[in-house]
């Protein structure tokens, strides 16, 4: 009877907690407060400025981003495993020169994009076999290959700037450059790119084992989960969207020189960790890869807007993926310690 | 006949001697409690029946067929499942996610072959209840209490129609009331025909629930008998080497 009685209470102290937890974990996610800071950042900037609210202005903002967020939809991957990946600006300019190269030489586009997305992938998948198969540090392997990729950028463009892509080059400015229904292509691409990382990290098995390994990868690797396979393909996923982000910025840009994607790591790790990723691993989702990309750009944009000397846009995004590792530091989301 | 059998198992780190001809036999539904000080081998003999890692020597038999464990998942796929001594569970998942980690269950053809949370939720829901935890499906690990997380560490050993379970040190950082908790998840696996190897520190635990005790010492198997037959006391001797064998 007097049992009876606690299960009652019990029950209702569940709900209350449960509602409790909701609220608590909504307002303690960093994703809410990146959020919140990038609309205050945009209304703010629509009442101060004239030129931020203008569609010119924010075509090209979301467009600029959009490069970011594709490749920090890669970085989130490995970031969860508790990896990291500072190749990523050497696979975009390694991979957007083989893409000019095969262009310029004369081949279609699809060549051109097939070996783009192929050196890519290949990129990714020999960071990935040094790291999950031989057990090395992500940050030594890729830091490597950070300076690898740039090299043979180098080496198979013969350092030229290139700007002919051939027969089918209007297609690919057409890709990278042009827009669908007023939003430019590289925005449509990250659209889909985040409906699928978002779909895939919470409905596949390999979006549960990327969290898996991230948060425990000794109990992932006692459990059965093949976690070699998986960090191996989460560089190479990586990779991946490096090759994409590179074939489109290629088409937008009209011309390549091998500095293409020079210290993007830097703003797509910061995009990752303004998201809520954190880097121990364990934690992140697509769309905070997608609005930490989002938040810098708005900054970024904001500082020229207001007219601030362009020297301080690194102090900013600096700032900001300190104050983003603080606040994950802060909040209650930490895994144990 | 024999569920499981060790024949004169050794295991060498290096210059460490960690087992040393060690032989046991487990029959179906019987409860072994294995004790022994801290660095005697437990642990280590265990991981080799779970194939954390070969032997260095000696002959290991499930149902009288002879076995070379390479990977944890071999020994799983002959029926040995494990509850280890930190539980290995990821924090940041639910307490389902880590009940199917490494065999979760999927609806749907391929190429498009997605989770089936609901019947992950369901399932772990009735083996929680089974094991009349609290625990519910849908919480992270993080949160969770010494007894819930133990709770999620043993229904993972109930997926699988496996027939042994070992358990390093389930009872070491719980609660008395969580204690009692698994001790009677023992005696139903028991009831199941199933057997269970349960390393423990405490005395009462294995005098409570165990049907044979087997001490180690320094590698060794220094004995082997009938709970019956046996005494706290005389296990105290054993393993601390006041008693040098029974
Ligand atoms: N991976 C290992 N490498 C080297 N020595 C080990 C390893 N695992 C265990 N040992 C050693 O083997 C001995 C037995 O350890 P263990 O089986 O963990 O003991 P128990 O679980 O009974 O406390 C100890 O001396 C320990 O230091
Ligand atoms: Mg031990």
């Amino acid at each position: 009877m007097g049992n009876s009685q606690t299960m009652q209470a019990l029950k209702s102290d569940d709900i209350a907690e449960q509602t409790h937890t909701r609220w608590s974990a909504l307002v303690s996610s960093q994703v809410f407060w990146v959020v919140v800071a990038t609309l205050v950042a945009c209304v703010v900037l629509s009442f101060t400025t004239n030129s931020f609210a203008t569609s010119q202005n924010l075509f090209n903002v979301t467009r600029n981003f959009a490069f970011v967020a594709i490749v920090a939809l890669g970085m989130m991957a490995v970031i969860i495993t508790g990896g990291i990946d500072l190749s990523v600006g050497s696979i975009i300019g390694v991979s957007g020169i083989v893409l000019s190269v095969v262009m310029h030489a004369g081949f279609s586009i699809w060549a051109g994009v097939g070996m783009a997305l192929l050196t890519s992938v290949l990129v990714g998948l020999v960071n990935g076999y040094f790291i999950a198969y031989l057990g090395m540090q992500p940050f030594v392997v890729t830091l490597g290959m950070l300076s690898i990729g740039r090299s043979l950028a180098m080496v198979i463009s013969q350092n030229r700037t290139i700007f002919e892509f051939g027969p089918d080059g209007a297609t690919l400015l057409a890709i990278g450059g042009g827009s669908i229904f007023g939003i430019a292509n590289p925005v449509w691409v990250l659209i889909v790119l985040a409906l699928i990382f978002g779909f895939v990290f919470r409905w596949t098995r390999w979006g549960r084992y990327v969290f898996a390994i991230g948060g425990n990868e000794r109990a992932a690797i006692l459990t059965g989960v093949p976690v070699r396979r998986i960090k191996c393909s989460v560089y190479a996923v990586a990779g991946l969207m490096c090759g994409i982000a590179a074939v489109l910025e290629v088409g937008w840009l009209g011309a390549v020189t091998t500095g293409l994607g020079t210290g993007d790591e830097l703003r797509v790790i910061a995009a990752t960790v303004i998201g809520g990723a954190n880097l121990m691993g364990g934690v992140g989702s697509a769309f905070g890869a997608v609005i930490g990309a989002a938040l810098i750009e708005v900054i970024r944009n904001s500082l020229i807007l207001l007219g601030v000397d362009s020297f301080w846009q690194g102090t900013f995004v600096g700032a900001f993926i300190i104050i983003a590792v603080l606040f994950n530091r802060l909040s209650g989301t930490r895994s144990e310690e | 006949m024999a569920v499981l059998e060790l024949k004169d198992v050794a295991k060498h780190f290096g210059a460490i001697r960690a087992l040393d001809g060690v032989s046991l036999t487990l029959e179906p539904g019987e409860v072994l409690g294995l004790m022994g000080d801290n660095g005697a081998g437990k642990s280590t003999l265990v991981k080799i029946i779970a194939g954390n890692f070969p032997p260095s020597h000696g002959e290991m038999h499930v149902n009288g067929k002879a076995v070379h464990f390479h990977r944890p998942i071999d020994a799983r796929e002959s029926g040995i499942e494990v509850v280890y001594q930190d539980l290995a569970l990821c924090d940041n998942l639910t307490a389902a996610a880590n009940v199917y980690l490494g065999r979760e269950l999927r609806k749907g053809v391929w190429p498009f072959r997605i989770l089936d949370y609901n019947a992950m939720y369901e399932r772990s829901r009735a083996l929680f209840a089974e094991l009349k935890s609290e625990t519910r499906p849908r919480d992270l690990v993080r949160q969770m209490s010494g007894g819930q997380r133990q709770a999620v560490a043993i229904a993972r050993t109930r997926l699988s129609n496996s027939h042994i379970v070992l358990m390093d040190e389930p009872t070491a950082a719980i609660s008395v009331r969580q204690v009692a908790e698994v001790l009677q998840l023992i005696e139903r696996l028991r009831e199941q025909g199933i057997a269970v190897i349960l390393i423990s520190h405490r005395m009462p635990d294995v005098f409570e629930v165990a049907d044979r005790v087997a001490v180690m010492r320094r590698g060794r198997k220094v004995a082997d008998k009938k709970i019956a037959d046996s005494s706290p006391e005389e296990v105290t001797a054993l393993i601390t080497g006041a008693l040098e064998a029974a």
